[in-house]
């Protein structure tokens, strides 16, 4: 299966190592990502703002060229698989509201005026919704090394749940992630703060107020008896892993937790090189080697 | 209802209209619809940060006061849509506070630029967090 993949800024630099395994994962599964040429900016949050059209062009152009992609048969479908929360939200309410409104859709294709016309056939789906559509049997069978005894706490942060009808799973009672690390082997930590706020971006200029609400985050993770917590999203990673430092210098009971991308460790149990583990903060190879995995 | 309350009753004047009206082609919500019931507030995880509820900025804009484009609040909302799935009258709180910002952001205004972070911070943040950040708090 040939899917047109956008990676999104972050990928590419702080979060290689999501980046990385992604592309690992995906060909244990026999999914061939393919990255369209010049994407740009996904537009990293919707405009919220009825008549904000200025900030659907970054993600309209990118969906685009995913039309141009299928159009020179590259690419099987007219799907494009996205992994970052913040583009995956944003390239979807964008592909959404440009569509329902052809008033808005005609400013975007007047603007740009030397793209070819948007259609509004992409899909933009979730790399967990493409995986749960492959089949939970699926997965397993291509598992290797099952992650046997690690305590996994799944942590979806904000947007890929919400709002609602952007959302890859109920927003209240997710259960794609824990399905996923079920199918994995590991044993999975239910928690109800799952899909509480890390913070986000407020992490740049409210230092003190993202970092008490991901400390909640990971309190819970350490009193649940996790190993190990599991995002999908390089702000939440952010927020929730190389912020630990400065999180313990206020919250001197807080011992530690390692934080991963969920398809570094597909990528661990399906046997494939390029986890990415050197990357993350706190290093997660202590525990996995304690675990019997590396 | 407390002296302070029940002058609000007394000062809706066709500016605040003009005001209330704005919010609403903003955010595309209908904020009549809310009656006060707290929902937004409740499941709100930044309230300790704010100087009005959620629940209040809503009524206040029902009643078009100019105080929500002072208040703190729509620039603690981070949009994470909690309030969002919560609110039984179907209002999407955070396009009103989003709505409330840009008004702000569009008399040129900046909360907060680059350059009040040092090298260091600026190098250890990720792309993702920077340009969310500007993208909400810059105009």
């Amino acid at each position: 299966m040939r899917l047109a993949y956008y990676p999104g800024c972050t990928m590419k630099t702080d979060a290689k190592n999501f980046d990385e395994s992604t592309y690992s994962a995906a060909e244990a599964l026999g999914i061939e990502l393919l990255e369209p040429t010049r994407w740009n900016c996904c537009g990293t949050v919707h405009a919220l703002a009825k008549d904000n059209v200025m900030n659907y062009l970054a993600p309209i152009r990118n969906l685009i060229r995913v039309e141009q992609m299928n159009e020179a048969e590259l690419v099987d479908d007219k799907r494009v698989v996205t992994q970052c929360a913040m583009c995956y939200n944003t390239l979807k309410r964008a592909n959404a509201d440009a569509k329902a409104d052809p008033d808005k859709m005609g400013k975007i294709r007047d603007f740009m005026e030397k793209e070819p016309n948007y259609q509004g056939s992409v899909n933009v789906v979730h790399m967990l919704e493409l995986i749960k559509g492959l089949g939970w049997d699926e997965v397993k069978s291509k598992v290797v090394k099952p992650l046997d005894g690690l305590k996994v706490f799944p942590y979806y942060g904000c947007l890929l749940l919400r709002p609602r009808e952007y959302g890859i799973d109920d927003p209240d009672h997710p259960t794609v992630m824990e399905d996923l690390f079920e199918a994995l082997g590991a044993e999975v930590v239910d928690n109800p703060y799952k899909a509480k706020c890390c913070g986000a971006y407020h992490a740049v200029h409210l230092k003190e107020v993202a970092a008490d609400l991901s400390y909640r985050i990971l309190r819970q993770a350490q009193e649940a008896g996790a190993d190990i917590i599991v995002t999908a999203c390089p702000l939440c990673q952010f927020n929730l892993g190389d912020r630990q430092n400065e999180i313990k210098k206020h919250q001197r009971e807080f011992e530690g937790i390692p934080v991963v991308y969920y398809t570094q460790l597909m990528a661990l149990a399906f046997g494939k090189e390029g986890t990415g583990f050197e990357q993350n903060i706190p290093d997660p190879v202590p525990v996995l080697e304690e675990k019997g995995l590396l | 209802m407390s002296n302070g309350t029940s002058e609000l009753y007394f000062t809706f004047r066709p500016e605040n209209a003009a005001l209330k009206a704005k919010i609403e082609e903003l955010s595309g919500e209908n904020i009549d619809l809310c009656f006060q019931c707290g929902a937004c507030s409740s499941s709100c995880p930044l309230t300790s940060e704010m100087d009005l509820l959620p629940s209040t900025v809503i009524r206040y804009a029902q009643l078009g006061m100019e105080e929500v484009l002072g208040s703190k609040t729509p620039w603690i909302c981070i949009t994470c849509f909690n309030c969002e799935i919560r609110c039984p009258r179907g209002i999407d709180i955070a396009n009103v506070m989003e709505a409330i910002r840009e008004m702000v952001l569009r008399t040129k205004y900046d909360k907060f630029t680059l350059d009040e972070l040092t090298p260091e911070e600026l190098r250890e943040l990720p792309q993702i967090a920077l340009i969310s950040n500007q993208r909400k708090l810059t105009a």
